[in-house]
């Protein structure tokens, strides 16, 4: 096929225009959103008294901050990683954010000694439905975002996948705090984080799938 | 590009004429060292346009096309260094761990995407030759098969797809 015969085509095809992979991707998200809130609320159910604990506990306040920071950068990382020049990287620090926060109040909680005992607070029964459940509020989010991200063009699409991992697992956990009643940072720290990071791992192994275009 | 976006078939046309005289310098600079046969070149010039053109939606209207178009070019260049299972001096910044997957013996030619057009049922190709051959266009030619201009649009859009994917699968 000569060069001039595929401008041809090309040219003829100019209807077939998509809407803009940022629009694409913010509906996504909030489709995913959506379905992930109805599942939350028709599965678990909001805790009782949310409002009182946060004007109360600055333990869940911290929860629930840290959710949002990882999941509000890791938002426009993913907007960025869907185009060929999004440059990303640029964001990345902003990731820090987050853990640097719950690093601090862990420290903090040490050193007021509240605890009698680390471990107890760590392995409360709580566990296992935290990391079964943060997993499974991210699934919709997560197929949102790898579909619309397949319509864009990801320079790096294992990357893109991991970040669009990392973003469902923070939705998925700002969700999740809203239902779950250990606010511990410590027992964030490890139970949070563990869901998190199967969730970016299991973006990254999908976009290296899928995402390539 | 933004008259292309808004449908405008002239101006989208002067520019991919533009783009690939503009390319074909890039992508044999690219190249150097790696190959200097002409159909090879010009066959990664398509495959580069063909991206541009599927993923224009990608481009943020907000900023210079320049960059975005050369992020394109890098990225197929890559891709098409990597199913000759050669390393290449690419000019690259930051993505030449793409190279490292590996690669596969089995690089297509310009004959492969020939028998994609020929592999095409009878009316999808007579679309796609009356198209890209004869230069006619998609009014012309719904009018001449007796088909409304949308289903020739849709038709033409599943080819070049179509075509995209040639140059995928080698790469999974």
């Amino acid at each position: 096929m000569k060069t001039d015969d595929l401008i041809n085509a090309l040219a003829a095809d100019t209807a077939t225009q998509k809407r803009p992979i940022s629009q694409t991707i913010a509906l996504a998200i909030a489709t995913g959103c959506i379905v992930s809130a109805a599942l939350l609320i028709g599965h678990l159910g909001v805790r009782t008294g949310l409002v009182e604990t946060i004007m109360q506990s600055w333990h869940l306040v911290t929860k629930i901050a840290f959710t949002l920071a990882l999941a509000i950068p890791a938002y426009f990382i993913v907007q960025r990683a869907a185009r060929p020049d999004g440059e990303a990287q640029s964001l990345w620090p902003l990731l820090a954010i987050a853990p640097a926060m719950l690093l601090a109040a862990v420290g903090f909680e040490f050193m007021t000694g509240a605890n009698d005992d680390v471990s107890n607070v760590i392995m409360s029964p709580n566990w296992s439905v935290c990391v079964i459940h943060i997993p499974l509020l991210s699934m919709a989010p997560l197929a949102a975002v790898l579909c619309a991200l397949k319509q864009g063009a990801p320079a790096n699409p294992t990357l893109a996948g991991a970040f669009g991992g990392l973003f469902s697992a923070a939705l998925g956990s700002v969700l999740y705090a809203t239902f779950c009643d250990a606010d511990n940072p410590m027992f964030v720290a490890v139970w949070y984080t563990v869901a998190i990071l199967a969730m970016t791992a299991l973006g990254a192994l999908l976009g290296s799938r899928i995402l390539r275009w | 590009m933004c008259a292309a976006i808004g449908g405008d078939e002239a101006a989208y046309r002067k520019l991919l004429a533009d783009l690939s005289r503009a390319l074909r310098p890039i992508v044999r600079r690219g190249f150097a060292g790696v190959t200097a046969a002409q159909s090879e070149v010009e066959d990664v010039v398509q495959e580069v346009m063909l991206a541009i053109h599927l993923k224009r939606h990608t481009w943020d209207q907000t900023k210079p096309i320049g960059p975005w178009i050369m992020a394109i070019s890098r990225n197929k260049m890559i891709d098409d260094l990597r199913r000759k299972g050669r390393r290449g001096e690419v000019p690259i910044d930051g993505m030449m761990d793409l190279l490292e997957a590996g690669g596969h013996e089995d690089a297509i030619h310009a004959h492969d995407v020939n028998r994609v057009l020929d592999g095409l049922t009878g009316k999808n190709r007579e679309i796609v030759q009356a198209i890209t051959l004869d230069g006619h266009s998609a009014r012309d030619v719904a009018e001449r098969l007796g088909m409304t201009e949308v289903a020739v649009r849709v038709s033409l859009h599943r080819s070049l797809k179509a075509l995209a994917q040639v140059y995928q699968e080698t790469k999974t």
